[in-house]
């Protein structure tokens, strides 16, 4: 019985690359979504919510519940589930709505 | 490259959306068919990213051989895919035909609009998955089961090691077992209603042996992997501080009140939850198609013998007529692609063949109402909200919050709540919380779906779609 489910689907990954998460470096595989890369990497969440600041990660995995809304290479509230990492990629949790670097 | 008017558009690119365009691609209308994901498949046949080098992605699928038959036949067509295309709108133009806006890229943010032309519309847009707010379930780690389906089927990936899997509705046991084969422990599967109500529906399980024969196989499954399932029990609260670390299983009575005492409670770092489908209409409702309500109080576009919705010349096939699984997707595409050639003038193929898919449909379509009405939240599921549960994800809104204003100020309806709490106002349009708002606001109505923007778009892409491209008969992009 597999144990992991690149072993269920018989995956044989290209070559991994490094992206990094609040400034730490992270190895992630071609094709996988930021979702996946952080889930892969034991990151489960990526957001502090606006008003209690609570955690969040992947809740619905479709792009339809915009829990998941990340800051990548500085572009706020990209949605992790939908959206493919590259080589080099800088992903930051994402404060509130993401537009912090706007206050006054 | 897109150009000049198509006969056909389709949006969505799952089971229904293939077969639509398939068909309608065999039967020589030329199709343009639209999905938010690169590859088709929707979320049913949701494949790993090809950087992945999945040699058997059909381990994670069932049926893949229908799959497979229908990317052939999608091939041989005049169909032009267009993936990452995300339709925020359907719009009826001035010489009757129908213009489809898209934004594209991964999630839409290459802020490039998008606008296909089209004599007829095919509205296969799938369905996402109810949810019911219980304490706790905004905890890291806890994940609608069809998420983390998709995850896994997507990404390769896993929410955690041990994953109790929750709700209600035959996509669990699916999770279940599909978790379970990926390495994942799964201790148990909780479901808030019985499989006995399928029994109260002896005609829908005796015309569809299939089904017997899938819910076998399920069954099989958990078995193998020892699992247990637990009906008529809900996880009525999911305990952690940064993470989930354990959930409470309560026994429901048969309106789905959790019995006091009865809670267990169950170790796992996480939890997959999801109480049914819900159809993807709001395309369909913005253009005013008439709905029907479903045996689990969902709405879902009325449909016609051939597949038309209220509104000539857009159709429906699949979960956006009612939740019904992948099987009869593929009829009712089909048989919707027929009707649309017929429609335009071209030979819909033979008259057996529409009649054999349209017996076929109604005795899909009668276990359909079954599971749906097996399934059903029952009304005492709001016994498990606590006043400080978030209702509202997006907004923050607790169920407190949304009580207090139907109590105090006199909400008698899911639009009132919104407008006094923001509850549903937020990122997902009520996409979440819709299913609670309704019950907590005690309308009965299930919740509406209108959504004149399907998808979020930036004031560029909106300014981008200037007017004058509307006049257009071809309208280029790369």
């Amino acid at each position: 019985m597999a144990r992991t489910p690149g072993e269920l689907a018989g995956a044989r990954p290209g070559p991994a690359f490094e992206i990094t998460v609040d400034g730490r470096a992270v190895s992630a595989l071609p094709g996988q979504t930021v979702a996946a890369a952080l889930w892969a990497a034991g990151v489960l969440t990526w957001r502090t919510t606006r008003g209690g600041g609570r955690p969040r990660g992947v809740f619905c995995g479709i792009g339809q519940c915009f829990d998941c809304l990340v800051t990548v290479n500085g572009v706020a509230n990209r949605r992790a589930c939908l959206v493919a990492v590259g080589p080099g990629d800088e992903v930051r949790t994402q404060e509130g709505e993401g537009r912090g670097e706007l206050a006054v | 490259m897109v150009t000049g008017v198509f006969d056909l558009v389709v949006v969505g690119a799952g089971p229904a959306g293939l077969a639509g365009a398939g068909t309608a691609g065999e039967l020589g209308l030329r199709v343009a068919l639209l999905d938010m994901a690169e590859h088709v498949g929707g979320q049913f046949y949701r494949q790993p990213a090809a950087g992945l080098g999945a040699a058997r992605p059909e381990a994670l699928h069932h049926d893949w051989d229908a799959f497979v038959a229908l990317r052939k036949r999608l091939a041989a067509g005049r169909v032009e895919h267009l993936g990452r295309h995300h339709v925020w709108a359907v719009e009826r133009g001035a010489d009757g035909d129908w213009a489809v806006h898209a934004v594209v890229g991964d999630d839409g943010g290459d802020g490039r609009p998008v606008r296909v032309r089209a004599r007829a519309v095919l509205l296969a847009a799938g369905a996402y998955e109810r949810q019911l707010p219980f304490p706790g379930w905004t905890l890291p780690g806890v994940v609608g089961a069809g998420g983390a389906q998709a995850m896994l089927k997507g990404g390769l990936v896993l929410p955690g090691k041990r994953v109790v899997v929750a709700g209600s509705g035959p996509l669990l046991l699916a999770v279940a077992s599909s978790l379970a084969s990926a390495g994942a422990e799964v201790p148990a599967v909780i479901e808030a209603s019985g499989y006995l109500g399928y029994a109260r529906h002896p005609r829908a399980l005796a015309v569809n042996p299939r089904k017997l024969a899938e819910g076998l196989t399920h069954g099989a499954a958990l078995l193998r992997h020892r699992i247990a399932l637990r009906t008529r029990s809900a996880v009525t609260e999911a305990h952690g501080s940064e993470r989930v670390e354990a959930v409470t299983v309560s026994r429901l009575d048969a309106r789905w009140r959790p019995v006091p005492g009865s809670g267990r409670r169950i170790a796992c770092d996480a939890l997959a939850v999801g109480h049914g489908l819900v159809p993807g209409i709001e395309l369909g409702t913005t253009l005013g198609c008439g709905t029907r309500t479903t045996a689990d109080n969902t709405l879902a576009l009325h449909l016609g013998s051939g597949q038309e919705t209220s509104v000539r010349g857009v159709w429906g096939a699949g979960e956006v007529g009612g939740v019904a699984g992948a099987q009869l997707a593929c009829i009712e595409g089909e048989l919707a692609a027929r009707s649309i050639a017929a429609r335009l003038g071209r030979d819909p193929g033979p008259e057996g063949r529409v009649r054999q898919l349209s017996s076929r449909r109604t005795r899909l379509r009668t276990f359909a109402e079954a599971m749906a009405a097996t399934h059903a939240p029952g009304p005492g599921w709001t016994g498990w909200l606590c006043d400080d549960t978030e209702v509202c994800r997006c907004e923050e809104v607790t169920a407190g919050r949304v009580r207090e204003a139907v109590a105090d100020q006199g909400a008698r309806d899911a639009r009132t709540v919104k407008l006094f709490t923001r509850a549903g106002m937020g990122w997902c349009q009520g996409r979440m919380c819709g299913a609670a708002v309704s019950c907590l606001a005690g309308d009965g109505q299930p919740p509406a779906q209108r959504r004149p923007l399907a998808v979020p778009l930036t004031l560029g892409a909106l300014a981008g779609q200037g007017p004058e491209d509307a006049s257009e008969p071809s309208q280029s992009q790369t």
